[in-house]
């Protein structure tokens, strides 16, 4: 190249272009660059803000007091989270009970029994169920579930049962989405294995291609604890926000997300920065869930 | 005998199971949809549709758009970003670099970081410490970094299901990187990007615990991007809070609805037109 360009006259002008031509070169892959630290800095500004005004109110009140005092009553100073604690991982639970098993029969269903005419329906139907935005299932909730509980059990309807169903509806997508994935995922080999030596469709299925996608499964599981742990508007409005630990299915319960929506908006003072240390608290809970997920799914891709 | 006719049974039971939930996954979806259409439909009117929000009448106007020049602001901060980002990891960064590895796991994280979250984040950065209080602008910045996850992830799976071939047949013709990557790579790569900042633009009309304290609930149009203004998901939100009129709400939930039903329609026909390809 450089030979040709001195050959001839014209060879300084396009020296010269090329030069631009590197600079402009240079020049984006630093901007390509620097794009992709922003997703990188985001992070590490999300943390920074956040422990900076949350932390420091936790050691204010004693992280004891906060991490482990059963009242929440800011009138009074006294800002313990623990029925918070307690009513996220309660809601979370009772979502993974009714999400789980039919999240995973459904999986199973479109990867191995679904007719094709039909999974062409059930497929997207699935996807939009991931697109509905939570607020509508809040509203689905309050409107439906919430009255239907009311009927069937008394008191107000809005409960932690109300919200476990909810929740546990909001996460089928995610779970059926990774799991049919996994599902797809185990060689064809295993389940022609299972039939040959004469075991039926079903046995076949679920005795050799279920336990073999267990990890991705599994994966697919931790999202939804996840999404369930992190969801606030619809829990919101079903749950009936009462800052106590439940006693039983039917009684209200606060989760540390719904905490946080509920009183920011005219919080002041400790009680504004005890409402981000709440929400430390809930940051520290979805590092630990996403940390899982990734040594798992990391784990999923070892094996395969 | 016995042995066999147990199994049987079992295999009975374990279709019924599958088929059972199967039932209730789709039952769930088309019990939304069709109670929320039902409820809706009848209380549509053009009242909602009237240029001014009062308390008389919850015209829903504002809010839709609100949710449009939010979704685009947070799109004009997030895509350029987002593809910038993917096009650093297929294309320039060397593979099992580290620097690619710190970013797939902070994308992870940011992906994984529930709303609320993001909202409160907004709310210190951009309400507080910035002081631009709440404003359709942190509301965007906000979502912007929340969806930034998302777009990066679907355009690098974009970018790497290019051919090497075309990257190749450019060399050879002569064109830099640089031409390469805005000629031949992008545009190829053009259906897969739009299909993820389809559903990001699904998450963002859907949206409400990350805009509640950055963009705030006025129910007008702002003036500019620095004043509140609240979109569609936090308009219904807001009747509830304010115990508003169920009709309206209902009609509200419908419009809603039908919005993200439309994005979700045009993001699985981009897929689809990927899938041609």
């Amino acid at each position: 190249m450089d030979t040709l360009n001195t050959a001839a006259a014209p060879a300084k002008k396009s020296h010269g272009a090329r030069r631009i031509n590197d600079f402009k070169e240079k020049l984006m892959q630093g901007v390509f660059t620097a794009a992709a630290c922003v997703s990188v800095a985001a992070v590490i500004l999300i943390c920074v803000f956040l422990f900076a005004s949350g932390v420091p109110a936790i050691f204010e009140i004693g992280a004891e007091d906060f991490l482990l005092g059963k009242t929440w009553k800011p009138s009074q100073n006294t800002y313990g989270i623990f029925s918070m604690i307690v009513g996220s991982l309660y809601v979370t639970a009772g979502a993974m009970i009714i999400g789980v098993p039919i999240g995973i029969l459904t999986s199973v269903f479109l990867a191995k029994f679904c007719p094709e005419k039909a999974y062409k329906v059930i497929k997207p139907a699935v996807e939009l169920l991931a697109g509905i935005p939570s607020v509508v299932y809040g509203f689905f909730g309050l409107m439906v579930i919430v009255p239907f509980i009311r009927q069937l059990f008394g008191g107000s309807g809005t409960s932690m049962l109300a919200a476990s169903v909810v929740l546990g509806i909001m996460i089928l997508p995610t779970i059926i989405g990774v799991s049919e994935s996994a599902l797809r995922a185990v060689p064809d080999s295993y389940y022609e294995g299972s039939l040959a030596l004469g075991a039926s469709h079903e046995r076949s299925v679920f005795f050799t291609v279920l336990p073999a996608a267990k990890s991705g499964i599994l994966a697919g599981v931790i999202l939804g604890i996840g999404r369930a742990v992190g969801e606030t508007m619809a829990v919101v409005m079903v749950a009936g926000n009462q800052a106590v630990i439940p006693n039983k299915l039917t009684e209200g319960v606060r989760t540390m997300t719904a905490n946080i929506v509920l009183e920011m908006g005219y919080a002041a003072d400790l009680h504004r920065e005890a409402l981000i240390a709440t929400a430390v608290v809930l940051f520290v809970f979805i590092l630990m869930i996403n940390l899982s997920f990734s040594v798992i799914k990391r784990k999923v891709k070892d094996n395969g | 005998m016995n042995k066999i006719s147990a199994a049987k049974i079992q295999s009975v039971f374990l279709r019924a199971a599958v088929w059972l939930s199967a039932g209730v996954t789709v039952f769930a979806l088309a019990g939304i949809i069709v109670y929320i259409l039902c409820k809706g439909v009848p209380n549509l009117s053009l009242d909602l549709f009237s240029p001014k929000y009062s308390s008389e009448n919850v015209s829903l106007f504002p809010a839709l758009v609100n949710t449009v020049t939010m979704t685009l602001t947070a799109l004009l901060a997030a895509v350029p970003l987002g593809v910038f980002s993917a096009v650093y990891l297929v294309e320039y960064a060397n593979r099992g670099n580290k620097f690619v590895t710190l970013i797939g796991v902070t994308a992870e994280t940011l992906s994984g970081i529930p709303s609320i979250v993001y909202g409160l984040f907004g709310y210190l950065l951009f309400v507080a410490k910035l002081k631009w209080g709440y404003s359709m602008m942190a509301g965007a910045l906000t979502l912007a970094i929340m969806i930034l996850p998302l777009v990066m992830r679907t355009t690098e799976e974009a970018l790497r299901s290019v051919p090497d071939s075309y990257r190749e047949g450019s060399f050879g013709l002569g064109a830099g990187k640089l031409r390469t990557v805005f000629k031949i790579v992008l545009p190829s790569a053009v259906p897969g990007i739009s299909a993820g900042i389809i559903l990001a633009i699904g998450r963002i009309v859907g949206e409400t615990a990350a805009l509640i304290f950055t963009a705030g609930t006025v129910a007008q149009i702002p003036k500019n991007l620095m004043g509140s203004g609240r979109t569609l998901a936090i308009h219904l939100y807001a009747l509830w809070n304010e115990g508003l009129e169920a009709d309206k709400s209902y009609a509200t939930a419908v419009v809603l609805l039908v919005v993200v039903v439309l994005i979700n329609a045009a993001s699985s026909f981009a897929a689809k037109k990927l899938t041609k390809q």
